[in-house]
This record gives structure tokens, C-alpha cells and sequence, in this order.
């Protein structure tokens, strides 16, 4: 048999390289994390003691509950800060290098700009203009490859949803046109 | 056997061509998440599970529960061929898988990769079939305070058991069961963490987060790597599969092992992915030739792979029986029950017969169909991914989109679900698990209710967690498993000073 032959190869020529500098150490965003759970776990708990988090005549009040489970995440996030203080003085690994971070933003800027476009313009343009952008300025995929393939998901999409499953999408100008 | 009478009426259910179509569909859908990269099962469950909203409950669970197995096995095909664990459960598979690709025996390790999950899924379908409705008949009897003290034993078990740094994981459990509280209180009706915000009146949904902390902040993670892939084409032929099978009885040892261990760990939250490591290991240790493992033994396929699947499918023993996932993808199919209108726990065993037998017996069928379609198409799935990751990505995070969208039909909830896409990226680089996460917020209302409800009972005395015998031993297991380490440091301890003492005399 013919197995041995590696017959699939797909390459990746933008791929991160290894000796990329590091952006920010992996401790710095732990502390940073930590400070951020501290935050919210004081928020959310001052919040409950003034829904009420004690006892009346028939059981604990609403903020019981999620009063004490607030102690609990600021106890563990102020437990992780002194660690991660204490451990910053030994080497931290890297938590993103600079050719991942510009990968990373890569697909989190179009994802951001999808949503807003969702907003206004309704899903299914958003998604026809974030895949066929992704595919031919991310990828660097040929032009009519990328509508063709943006046009046909969508499409999809548009008829499982809306049409099939009767799952009702946000939608905008384009499709009040063809009175959708 | 009143099992066996259920069970065959189950069979009824099922065998209507619309549910044998949406198997078919459910299964093709699952094998295409397992092996695209930055897809997986819960993830993959919870952006399908819009598709169901409209279905009758019994359609939907056999649908998505057979993309959970078509997940299951899409995992291999990866981890073989390519040397890419599709899925974290399929990482001890490519230790022995990929090299018999190398070998050129690729269809060999698939043949026995996918039975071994069948053989696995079988055991616990099994188990399931029986001890599900004796769990559930038993749970009818429990009160508020035994609920509560189940819950607490899940929870208490991960922060005890898990591998990760205790700190994190209460954090991870913590923050879940406080989202979960956000928005109406169910028991007083007051409001709470809203900050008179409108849209947090209706609190976060579990899907909505689930689809952001898998599906989004997958793809941001994979986006890190190199893309590169290479790998090997493989199709199958009888002959392989029947030379396979032919050698399976050699390995029932391994096999049944292998059942146990993850049959064992599957019920107890923790899951697969240990489950896998366990199987393989210990298939090790007991060989007679422990050197040959890791370069292309077929034992080291059937070990992982019988493994990872008996847990993933007995995680959903506890769900059945009592309204606890044990995994991830099950939390999310209880998510599913949720929305179908249907009230997780023992009474569905009573209340909702046909579902919950229809699900059982499409677990049978859907791992046998399953089995065929993977063994006949697997040159389709491998080609899937030559298709380039730019094309993916954008696709998925469509996709993800209407899933998180469809669930309340609010935009809020794309906003919400990019939030948690990047909290969920940002936790997994610094290892806080998101699992704990996931089942707090899941579980989050209901432990709840059933803690208030028991304080109310009682009057406000803590007491009531030992007020006998049965409520008593779960509670007191959940502390002692929550201080498992220091238990055990402790005994490590006394056993340590003893052996010392026996060395110095």
C-alpha cells in the first residue's frame, strides 16, 4: 500500500516566528487578571449587601448567596495576586510574542468590526463581508474565491435559518429591500 | 428487565425516517467540527443547538447527541493522520496513532481508533441503559438539602481533584456561580447585579457565554499557532477492518480496562481527557513489551480511544439520572433540556419517558451508524482540511454569531458572547480551567435554589446537610474531597514518618 506518501500538505508562509520578541509576560497579566477579579468581586459583592445579604423572616434575602460567593472569588483572586507578585521576581514565560499578537488582532479586529456591522447592517451582509475580506486580505485567497465562497455561505446560512428552522436573524437595509 | 421493555420502546421512537435523517445530518455535522481546527465538541454542540430550538425535544437531543459522537470520532482522524489532537481527549491517541500512519498503516489505526470508541461508547450506553433509571428512582427521594449537598460534592470535587492550581480553579467556580446569579432571583423575584442595566435583567445566558469561551477564543488561540499541517491520506478497506476485528479478542484485557476507567471517570466530573491519559498509561504498564508503546502499537490506539469515549458518554449518566453534566458537552446538552421546556433531574425519567428513552436508544443507534460512516468516509473528512484556515475562521465566527444571537434573539448577546471569546483566551494563557466555569454557571440557579430552600426548611440551621445518614455521608465526602490534597499531604505525611522510623531502627 501506497499509505506512507504524505498526501495532504497545506502550508501556512504568515505563520508566527519562534524567535518573535515577547509583548508582555505571562506574570504581568496574571497580576493584572487578578486585580481586575478583585474589582469585580468587590462590585459585585458591595451590590449584594445592598439587595441585602443577611437573613429575614423567611430565609436568606436575595444577596445572600452570591454575597458570600463574592468573599470567595476575592479571596482567590487576592491569593493568585500575592503569587503571581511573589513568582514575578523568577522568569515568567511570554503570554503572547509580537508576530502572535499581530495574528491574534488579526482575527479579533475583523470579529470586532463583524459584530459592530451586525449592529446596523444586519447579520447576514456583516457575514458576507467579513468572510470574503478575511479570506482575500487575511488569507490572501483569490478575489472571486473569496465572494464566491462568501456569497454561498451566507446563502446557506440565510436558507437554513430564516427559511428551515424559521431561527430569525437581525437584519437590515439590504433585506427590508427584498422585503425580509 | 422494565429497562429492557423501555428500551425497546425507545427503539420506536427512533426508527421514523426523520429521525434517522437528522442522525445521518447530526452525525456528518459532528465528524466536520471534530476535525476542523478551533472546533470541538462542546463548542460545536452548543453553536448547532440553535438549529434545534424549533425541533420536538426528542429530535433535537438524538440530533445533537449524535453530533456530540460524530465529534467524538472526528477527533481521531486528526490525531492519526495528522498528528493534530482534534480534541484535548485525542492527545494520547496520536502517541501511537500517528506513528502507524508513518508506518503506512494508517487505515489500521483508524479501523481500530473508531472501534475502540464504539466498543467504549457501548459499555457505557450500557451502563447507562441500567443504572441511570435505579440512580434516578433512588434520587426521587431527595429533598432540597441532599440536591444541594450533590451539587456541592461537584463542585467540591473539582477544586479537590482537579490538576490545576486550587486558587484558580475556585475563582473559575466562583465567577461562574456568580454570573449565574446576575438578573432575576428565581426565588424572591428581586433583582440583583444588574446595575439597572436592561439587558442584564434577563441574566447571562450559559449558552451564549459557552459559544464565546469555546468558539471565539478558539479560534484567537489556533490564530497563534503555525498553520502548517502535513499528513498522511488514508482510506479503508474491508479487509483492513476485518483483520482488525479479527485480532480484537487479544485485546479485551486492554479493552475492558480501558471501559472501566472511563466509564469511572466519566461520572465523576473530570472527564475525558483524563480518562485517555489513564486508559493509555495503565495499557502501558501492564504490557509485557512496555517499550514498544509510542512507536506505532495498536494497543496504544484501543487504550485512549476506548477510554475517552466510555467517559464522554457516561458523562451523561449524571445528567440523565440527576441533572449534574459531567463534562462539558454535557453541561451544554443540558442547556438544550432547559430550552426544550424540559426541567433536568430524576423526575424526567418519570415525567418524560419517550425522551429520555429515544436519547438512550439513540446512543445505540447513533455509535453504530456512526461506526459505518466514519469507516467509509474517512478520505472525505481528512480532505477537509486542505481547506485553508482563512476560509475557516470566518465562517466560524459566523456561525458562532447566530448561535449566541438565536438563543434570546438579542444583540446584546453578540456583544456579550465577544466578550467571553476573549475572557475565555485570556484564561486559558494564564490556566485558569474553564470547565469549572462552564458547570457553575450551568448549575450556578439551581444549587441555589436548593441550598435556600434547605436553609428555609431548616430555619437557617447548617445542620440540615447532616441530618441523616444519606445527606450526611455526600456532604461529608464533597469537604473531604474539596481538602483532598491537604488529606492527603497529611497521610503522605504520617505514612512518610513511619517508614522513616521503620528505616532508623
Amino acid at each position: 500500500m501506497s499509505q506512507t506518501d504524505i498526501e495532504i500538505v497545506v502550508d501556512d508562509p504568515t505563520a508566527p516566528e519562534d524567535d518573535s520578541p515577547s509583548v508582555v509576560g505571562s506574570g504581568t497579566i496574571e497580576i493584572l487578571v487578578c486585580l481586575l477579579l478583585l474589582a469585580l468581586a468587590i462590585t459585585l459583592g458591595y451590590d449584594n449587601w445592598r439587595t441585602g445579604a443577611s437573613w429575614d423572616a423567611t430565609g436568606p434575602e436575595p444577596g445572600y448567596f452570591p454575597f458570600y460567593l463574592s468573599l470567595i472569588l476575592a479571596g482567590g483572586s487576592l491569593y493568585g495576586l500575592v503569587t503571581a507578585l511573589v513568582a514575578r521576581r523568577a522568569a515568567s514565560g511570554s503570554f503572547v510574542t509580537r508576530a502572535q499578537a499581530r495574528r491574534v488582532m488579526a482575527v479579533f479586529v475583523p470579529t470586532l468590526l463583524f459584530c459592530l456591522v451586525t449592529q446596523f447592517l444586519g447579520l447576514y451582509v456583516a457575514s458576507f463581508l467579513l468572510i470574503a475580506s478575511f479570506m482575500r486580505l487575511v488569507g490572501k485567497i483569490a478575489l472571486w474565491k473569496s465572494l464566491l465562497t462568501a456569497l454561498v455561505f451566507t446563502a446557506i446560512m440565510f436558507v437554513t435559518f430564516d427559511i428551515a428552522f424559521d431561527v430569525i436573524m437581525p437584519k437590515g437595509p439590504l433585506e427590508a429591500a427584498f422585503g425580509h | 428487565m422494565e429497562a429492557l421493555g423501555l428500551l425497546f420502546h425507545g427503539f420506536a421512537v427512533l426508527l421514523t425516517w426523520k429521525t434517522l435523517v437528522l442522525m445521518m445530518v447530526g452525525l456528518v455535522l459532528g465528524i466536520f467540527v471534530g476535525v476542523l481546527p478551533g472546533l470541538g465538541g462542546p463548542n460545536g454542540v452548543a453553536i448547532l443547538l440553535p438549529l434545534t430550538f424549533t425541533m420536538d425535544p426528542t429530535s433535537a437531543i438524538v440530533m445533537l447527541s449524535c453530533i456530540y459522537w460524530g465529534a467524538l470520532f472526528g477527533g481521531a482522524i486528526t490525531s492519526i493522520l495528522f498528528n493534530i489532537p482534534g480534541e484535548a481527549w485525542s492527545v494520547a491517541t496520536t502517541f501511537d496513532g500517528y506513528p502507524m500512519a508513518q508506518q503506512g498503516r494508517a487505515a489500521e489505526a483508524l479501523t481500530a481508533a473508531f472501534t475502540s470508541s464504539f466498543i467504549g461508547s457501548l459499555v457505557a450506553v450500557l451502563l447507562i441503559t441500567f443504572l441511570a433509571p435505579m440512580i434516578s428512582s433512588f434520587a426521587l427521594k431527595f429533598g432540597p438539602p441532599e440536591f444541594f449537598a450533590v451539587y456541592l460534592l461537584t463542585f467540591c470535587s473539582f477544586v479537590g481533584l482537579g490538576r490545576e492550581a486550587k486558587h484558580k480553579t475556585v475563582i473559575s467556580m466562583s465567577l461562574g456561580l456568580l454570573l449565574a446569579g446576575i438578573g432575576m432571583d428565581t426565588v424572591s423575584g428581586n433583582l440583583r447585579m444588574t446595575f439597572g442595566s436592561a439587558e442584564l435583567l434577563r441574566g447571562i445566558n450559559f449558552l451564549v457565554a459557552v459559544i464565546g469561551l469555546f468558539g471565539i477564543s478558539e479560534i484567537l488561540l489556533t490564530m497563534e499557532e503555525r498553520l502548517a499541517l502535513r499528513g498522511h491520506a488514508a482510506s479503508i478497506s474491508l479487509r483492513v477492518v476485518l483483520s482488525v476485528w479479527k485480532d480484537l479478542p487479544k485485546y479485551w484485557v486492554t479493552l475492558l480496562r480501558s471501559s472501566f476507567i472511563g466509564c469511572w471517570l466519566g461520572i465523576t466530573p473530570g472527564g475525558a481527557i483524563a480518562a485517555s491519559f489513564m486508559g493509555y498509561n495503565l495499557a502501558k504498564r501492564f504490557s509485557k513489551d512496555p517499550e514498544s508503546f509510542g512507536k506505532g502499537r495498536i494497543e496504544g490506539v484501543f487504550a485512549p480511544e476506548t477510554a475517552a469515549h466510555a467517559s464522554g458518554t457516561a458523562a451523561l449518566l449524571p445528567m440523565l439520572a440527576l441533572g449534574i453534566p459531567g463534562s462539558g458537552t454535557a453541561a451544554i446538552l443540558l442547556g438544550g433540556l432547559m430550552v426544550w421546556g424540559l426541567n433536568p433531574g430524576p423526575l424526567l425519567f418519570v415525567e418524560h419517558k419517550d425522551f429520555v428513552w429515544g436519547l438512550i436508544a439513540s446512543m445505540y443507534l447513533g455509535n453504530v451508524v456512526g461506526l459505518v460512516l466514519v469507516l467509509t468516509t474517512v478520505p472525505i473528512f481528512a480532505s477537509i482540511l486542505r481547506v485553508p484556515f482563512a476560509a475557516v475562521a470566518p465562517m466560524i465566527v459566523v456561525s458562532c454569531a447566530i448561535g449566541a444571537y438565536a438563543i434570546q434573539n438579542a444583540m446584546f448577546d453578540i456583544w456579550l458572547m465577544l466578550g467571553f471569546g476573549v475572557v475565555g483566551y485570556v484564561f486559558k494563557k494564564i490556566g485558569i480551567p474553564l470547565a469549572p466555569f462552564t458547570l457553575a454557571l450551568v448549575l450556578g440557579n439551581r444549587a441555589e435554589d436548593a441550598f435556600r430552600l434547605s436553609m428555609i426548611g431548616s430555619g437557617g440551621d447548617l445542620k440540615v446537610f447532616w441530618s441523616n445518614g444519606l445527606v450526611g455521608s455526600i456532604t461529608t465526602l464533597a469537604l473531604v474531597l474539596l481538602f483532598w490534597p491537604v488529606i492527603d499531604g497529611l497521610l503522605g505525611r504520617v505514612g512518610l514518618t513511619q517508614r522513616t522510623r521503620a528505616t532508623s531502627r
